[in-house]
């Protein structure tokens, strides 16, 4: 009964965190018009549904931290177009378009800073950006990051959303999840703690990565979070996924996340988490 | 190439029903067809070579396990859900050395196939291969892996069971390995699910073999909006062994007898098996340490950025 079915909501890669500079916004969650200032102050969730609205990098930041705690690093490392890419249109326009869209050099930002006044050390992906994919830049910086936190002794929090592996910069994007693995067994010997929370939508190599090796792994309500995406897997298996499926609780369900938070629970959870796993003696 | 290969069976099927001689015909007609393939593989496209890796008769895991090693002890199992035959593993010898091989492993016709489910492993084939490492970890075994695999596979039951943080694991736990890794691409390296073998102090290549991000069908399908435009994909993903060589990534190109791996299955493996041999005891002439700082150090470099 084919006409009975939910029509399927298709992917959308459009942005949601470029929400109308409009007075009122729509939920997408509901349909319930909300004020957008009050829905700012409440981390873009909605506050009759929970809709967890897609966020920007700086929101996280904003979200995360102590007030001006954050102390960017490597901000102005850029890509290279290794491969000198071109599908439709050339890698270096799409990056050129991208760093216009976002106002940043690539899909992630990382920096110093204090949640909570513990020190940490903080990556925050931005989906805006190419997907939020992982390239060169995005590995190399996460790597950097990892190293700061061995070296001055900082928890590591990453906030992932990403589509995956940056397919433009060919095997090198491939080689960064085997790279931020590999500075996350250096963490994880040193026995330092890693936070990884996981937005919406978190998929590709990024989950089958750092994403996924927390010592503790958190995700917002509602977000997809896999390693292949429900189109690939649809036309694989060729049937219709069920409802939920690769959604937060399904997760939760499944054993592959330590808890389900609301994102404005999001600071006071990993600082208490944090002060469970940080500067015990390693024996 | 096809075409000289039927006149060629055409040719002696004639001289077995009549009994006629036809080694003169015979000859030239061989070697006319040596001179063409030896040609067509020199300048094999992208494309071409993703098809050459792919080729149906091309050697596997298995294979190279009969030609290369003795003495092989296959292990199953992951010890949590079951046992994924599309990766086998175990014990084997190498000119006498005790190691550990682990490889994805394709089946030869269909039944084969949905058995080893077309080399596409499930979470637990990934798990049984770290349980394998770990297994070398602990008797100080050197590691071979090898690679050939169209991905990890894509399905429910795969997501439920957490292919991806099975990959990620495995990422993170070869970098921590004290034992010498080395992995050979010997098919299709197909995104996360090869690199889930794949990190290792040396990373060898088969000259036919491919190792890429993503297929160049589904490169196309989400870049120019249709597969049709595989062949442009092949060739921007710069997914041979020689562009691997070239951006750093693949440490040693193993050459293949003309006409491709699947030609000559005996003598792949024996330029395989000397490669192997070399790059094991390179290996362990390091201690442990060295070894390991080198491996960080190999990955820390890889990729391509600019600072400010």
């Amino acid at each position: 009964m084919a006409w009975f079915r939910k029509p399927k909501k298709p992917l959308t890669s459009s942005d949601k965190r470029d929400l109308p500079s409009d007075v009122f916004v729509k939920c997408d969650g509901c349909g319930e018009i909300l004020y957008r200032e009050k829905l700012a102050q409440g981390g873009y969730v909605c506050p009759h549904c929970a809709h967890h609205f897609r966020i920007s990098a700086d929101a996280y930041i904003r979200l995360l931290l102590d007030d001006d705690s954050f102390q960017e690093t490597e901000s102005e490392l850029t890509s290279a177009d290794p491969l000198e890419f071109t599908d439709l249109k050339p890698y270096v326009d799409r990056l050129v378009a991208a760093r216009k869209k976002t106002g940043r050099a690539d899909a992630i930002r990382t920096g110093r800073a204090t949640l909570e006044e513990i020190p940490v050390a903080l990556g925050v992906m931005d989906f805006a950006f190419i997907g939020g994919s992982m390239g060169s830049v995005v590995g190399e910086k996460i790597a950097r990051l990892g190293r700061l936190a061995l070296e001055e002794g900082r928890p590591l929090i990453l906030v992932s959303a990403s589509g995956g592996a940056r397919m433009m910069e060919g095997i090198y994007s491939l080689m960064q999840m085997a790279k931020t693995s590999a500075v996350l067994a250096r963490l994880h010997e040193a026995g330092l703690p890693f936070v990884s929370i996981l937005t919406h939508p978190t998929t590709g190599g990024v989950t089958a990565s750092f994403a996924m090796l927390g010592d503790v792994n958190l995700v917002e309500p509602g977000a997809l979070v896999g390693f292949a995406g429900p189109r690939v897997i649809e036309e694989t298996i060729r049937q219709e996924l069920p409802d939920g499926f690769q959604r937060a609780e399904f997760l939760l369900e499944h054993g592959m996340v330590d808890q389900v938070v609301d994102r404005r629970e999001l600071r006071a959870t990993t600082a208490r988490l944090l002060r469970h796993m940080n500067g015990g003696p390693r024996e | 190439m096809v075409e000289i290969q039927e006149q060629i069976d055409g040719l002696l099927d004639l001289a077995e029903r009549k009994g006629i001689d036809v080694s003169g015909e015979l000859s030239g007609l061989r070697q006319k067809l040596e001179v063409i393939r030896e040609a067509t593989y020199r300048n094999l496209r992208p494309i071409d070579q993703v098809q050459v890796a792919r080729h149906p008769r091309r050697p596997y895991t298995c294979d190279y396990l009969e030609r290369v090693f003795t003495d092989w002890i296959e292990l199953h199992g992951d010890r949590a859900f079951r046992d994924d035959a599309a990766i086998v593993g175990g014990w084997a010898r190498l000119d006498g050395r005790s190691v550990m091989v682990i490889g994805h492993q394709k089946g030869r016709d269909m039944k084969d196939n949905l058995h080893r489910n077309f080399g596409m492993p499930h979470p637990e084939g990934y798990r049984k291969a770290l349980r394998l490492m770990r297994l070398a970890e602990k008797f100080g075994r050197p590691v071979i892996t090898f690679i050939d695999t169209p991905g990890a596979y894509p399905g429910i039951g795969a997501e439920k069971r957490g292919q991806a943080e099975a990959i990620a694991m495995n990422l993170r736990e070869m970098a921590r390995l004290r034992v010498p890794l080395v992995s050979v691409v010997i098919g299709e390296g197909g995104s996360g699910g090869a690199l889930a073998l794949g990190v290792t102090d040396r990373i060898l290549m088969l000259e036919h073999s491919v190792y890429s991000v993503i297929s160049p069908e589904g490169c196309a399908a989400i870049l120019w909006r249709s597969a049709d435009h595989r062949d442009r994909a092949a060739e921007a993903l710069k997914l041979t062994s020689s562009d691997l060589t070239r951006l750093g990534i693949c440490d040693e190109v193993i050459p293949e007898p003309a006409g491709g791996a699947h030609a000559d299955w005996d003598g792949t493996a024996t330029a395989l098996g000397e490669a192997l041999r070399r790059a094991v005891t390179e290996l362990q002439a390091l201690d442990p340490e060295q070894r390991m700082a080198a491996r960080h150090a190999k990955y820390e470099a890889m990729g391509a950025w600019q600072e400010a």
